[in-house]
């Protein structure tokens, strides 16, 4: 194999960054012992035997079935917003992208810290709420806050790779189902969205990882009630101090990763699922 | 009662914001006519075409189809289909599910779609290709399944954006060819749209003429050929030397100082003219018989003719000819009155 002078460095970069840490992960995987003497640990299937139980299986089902749905809600509401944005004028479309982007310029965390003084007990929502009349409502600390927050920070990296396939669909195409007596229901769903599905596929996967293994929101807008998988791998590393333990679940998390963008790649004939033209 | 049109275009005319791209235009076409187009890019041709399919709506003006009003009818409604300029094939489907896009829409049986596909890729000489990968066909070959995706709907109207555009030479020339068979074996009218001037003079029945938004000229190849109504059909149709001329009276015209006689008549005493001769319609001759005399500035074989400059007093003439000349060589030059076309100035 040739390289250029790039390509070399490239090859250390990937190195230090990528094969070394990854290799370390999956060594303290295999290995058990005390994590602050890692050159006497012993090969060992421990940490995993240890993960397949009940317990720590509810924990991944959660994080799972939480980033399912938040992925297929990011998705309902992100095609049309791509959609209609990839439909307005040249002008407006770059100003209502623009929109679009702005709060992701604003850190994460504090965003995610703004739906707490939305939420809470004595949050504004909440306020408004007894101003009316009502009693104040729970809407802090359970499942469907942590979903609110993942879908509220994810949902522009559903919209945007959609909207990047679909401004850039050949216009004949669509004019050559009309012209085939397609009316615009039917061209949409045999033509658009067909052509947009590499694009909902970047969005599925760029939604769906990140959302799988946040500890960040579950943590904040989810308290001690929703515990997910990232949670988990933090605690043992910042806390517990069982790295051991927390390398072999984020092996464990990976490899689901792995298979479920396998199969999500599945549905995608071409096999254009990455996220090219945008970044 | 004469016969009613297939496609009549009342009063067309077009702006896009302040930019005027049809000017009224009026337009019939005939049942089973192979009509085309033709003109310099921006002339209002792709408009036409595509006010015909139902992609644009005019601004003013009215199209009706056999005798009905279809103004405003969105493409999907219209019993018209277009091969559109780069084809327009659907990627995510292979050559069997583009054809029968059009097939399954109208909810068609699997047997008489299968039938109908296998049929159209005979048509256009792919059989055995129903399975193949968009991606994977020629130019050549993605032409013929666009033209095969739009004939297997049995429209009454097939346009056709500059279909052959994309083509090589020698590809786009056979398939000239095989369009024009097509045309005649199916017997469906086609509406042609290029700039390619020896393309309409090949294979349509009607060719117009379009520049600046206007028909200049409507005819047969053949009185488009000869008989160009103005310089501007003239200059895009085929060579033309194009002079300055003034009509003295009837069958008498004065041009590079001199008087020709000619057959036009009906113009006013002295009125200002061009005077159109076509390159080959241009006699070398022995001095004794010559109206001009003139030096070979340049000659390049073509094949059939010599194509040579011979430069006169005040005009170099563009002649084609099969008698060889050197350059350099003195000559006579002459032009039989049939072959001078004489033409009012545009305003």
């Amino acid at each position: 194999m040739k390289l250029s002078k790039h390509g070399y460095f490239y090859l250390i970069w990937m190195a230090i960054f990528i094969a070394i840490p990854l290799f370390m992960v999956a060594y303290l995987a295999f290995t058990s012992g005390d994590s602050q003497s890692i050159s006497l640990a012993n090969f060992s299937l421990e940490n995993f035997k240890r993960f397949f139980t009940p317990m720590y299986l509810e924990v991944l089902k959660k994080s799972i079935q939480l980033a399912f749905i938040s992925t297929i809600i990011c998705f309902l509401l992100g095609y049309p917003v791509a959609y209609i944005i990839s439909k307005a004028k040249l002008k407006n479309r770059n100003i209502l992208i623009l929109l679009f982007v702005i709060p992701m310029w604003m850190n994460f965390l504090l965003r995610t810290y703004a739906w707490l003084t939305l939420l809470g007990k004595n949050g504004i929502i909440n306020l408004l709420i007894t101003k009316l009349g009502f009693q104040p409502l729970d809407l802090l600390y359970n499942d469907t806050a942590v979903l609110l927050g993942m879908v509220y920070n994810f949902l522009p990296f559903m919209v945007l790779p959609i909207f990047s396939v679909l401004t850039k669909m050949d216009n004949s195409l669509i004019e050559a189902s009309w012209d085939l007596g397609a009316n615009k229901l039917k061209t949409f769903l045999k033509v658009i969205f067909p052509l947009s599905l590499p694009g909902v596929l970047s969005g599925v996967t760029m939604v769906f990882i990140p959302a799988v293994s946040t500890f960040v929101i579950s943590s904040l807008l989810g308290g001690n009630k929703t515990y997910l998988i990232g949670n988990l791998i933090e605690q043992q590393f910042r806390y517990t101090g069982d790295w051991h333990f927390g390398s072999a679940m984020s092996i464990i998390l990976m490899v689901f990763i792995l298979i479920s963008m396998a199969l999500t790649s599945k549905f995608d004939k071409d096999k254009e699922g990455d996220v090219s033209g945008l970044w | 009662m004469a016969k009613v049109h297939t496609i009549d275009l009342i009063n067309l005319s077009k702006k896009f914001g302040e930019d005027l791209v049809l000017d009224n235009m009026n337009l019939y076409i005939r049942q089973n006519e192979f009509l085309t187009l033709l003109g310099p890019s921006g002339c209002g041709k792709t408009t036409t075409l595509r006010i015909i399919g139902g992609f644009e709506n005019p601004t003013e003006g009215k199209v009706v189809f056999e005798g009905n009003d279809i103004t405003g009818l969105p493409p999907y409604l219209r019993q018209i289909n277009t091969v559109f300029q780069r084809y327009a094939l659907f990627p995510h489907l292979n050559v069997f599910e583009n054809i029968a896009f059009g097939l399954k829409i109208k909810k068609k049986s699997n047997e008489e779609i299968k039938k109908k596909v296998t049929q159209m890729l005979e048509l256009v000489n792919l059989a055995g290709f129903e399975k193949r990968n968009i991606e994977s066909l020629s130019g050549g070959q993605q032409q013929r399944i666009a033209i095969a995706r739009a004939l297997v709907n049995e429209p009454k109207v097939l346009l056709l954006d500059e279909p052959l555009g994309a083509l090589d030479l020698k590809l786009r020339k056979e398939m000239q060819i095989e369009l024009k068979k097509m045309q005649q074996s199916v017997g469906i009218t086609f509406i042609y749209v290029t700039h390619d001037q020896e393309e309409a003079l090949t294979m349509s029945d009607t060719v117009v003429v379009m520049d600046k938004g206007k028909i200049q000229q409507i005819g047969t190849p053949i009185d488009i050929y000869n008989e160009p109504q103005n310089r501007f059909v003239a200059q895009f149709i085929g060579e033309s030397n194009i002079l300055d001329g003034i009509m003295e009276k009837d069958f008498k015209v004065w041009f590079l100082s001199k008087e020709f006689i000619c057959v036009d008549k009906g113009f006013d005493k002295d009125e200002k003219v061009d005077v159109v001769i076509r390159p080959e319609d241009v006699e070398i001759v022995e001095e004794d018989k010559a109206q001009l005399m003139g030096i070979v500035k340049n000659v390049l074989f073509k094949g059939v003719h010599y194509e040579m400059e011979v430069q006169t007093n005040d005009y170099t003439w563009k002649i084609h000819s099969t008698i060889m000349k050197d350059a350099g060589s003195y000559v006579g030059l002459r032009i039989v009155p049939d072959n001078i076309h004489v033409m009012r100035k545009e305003k």
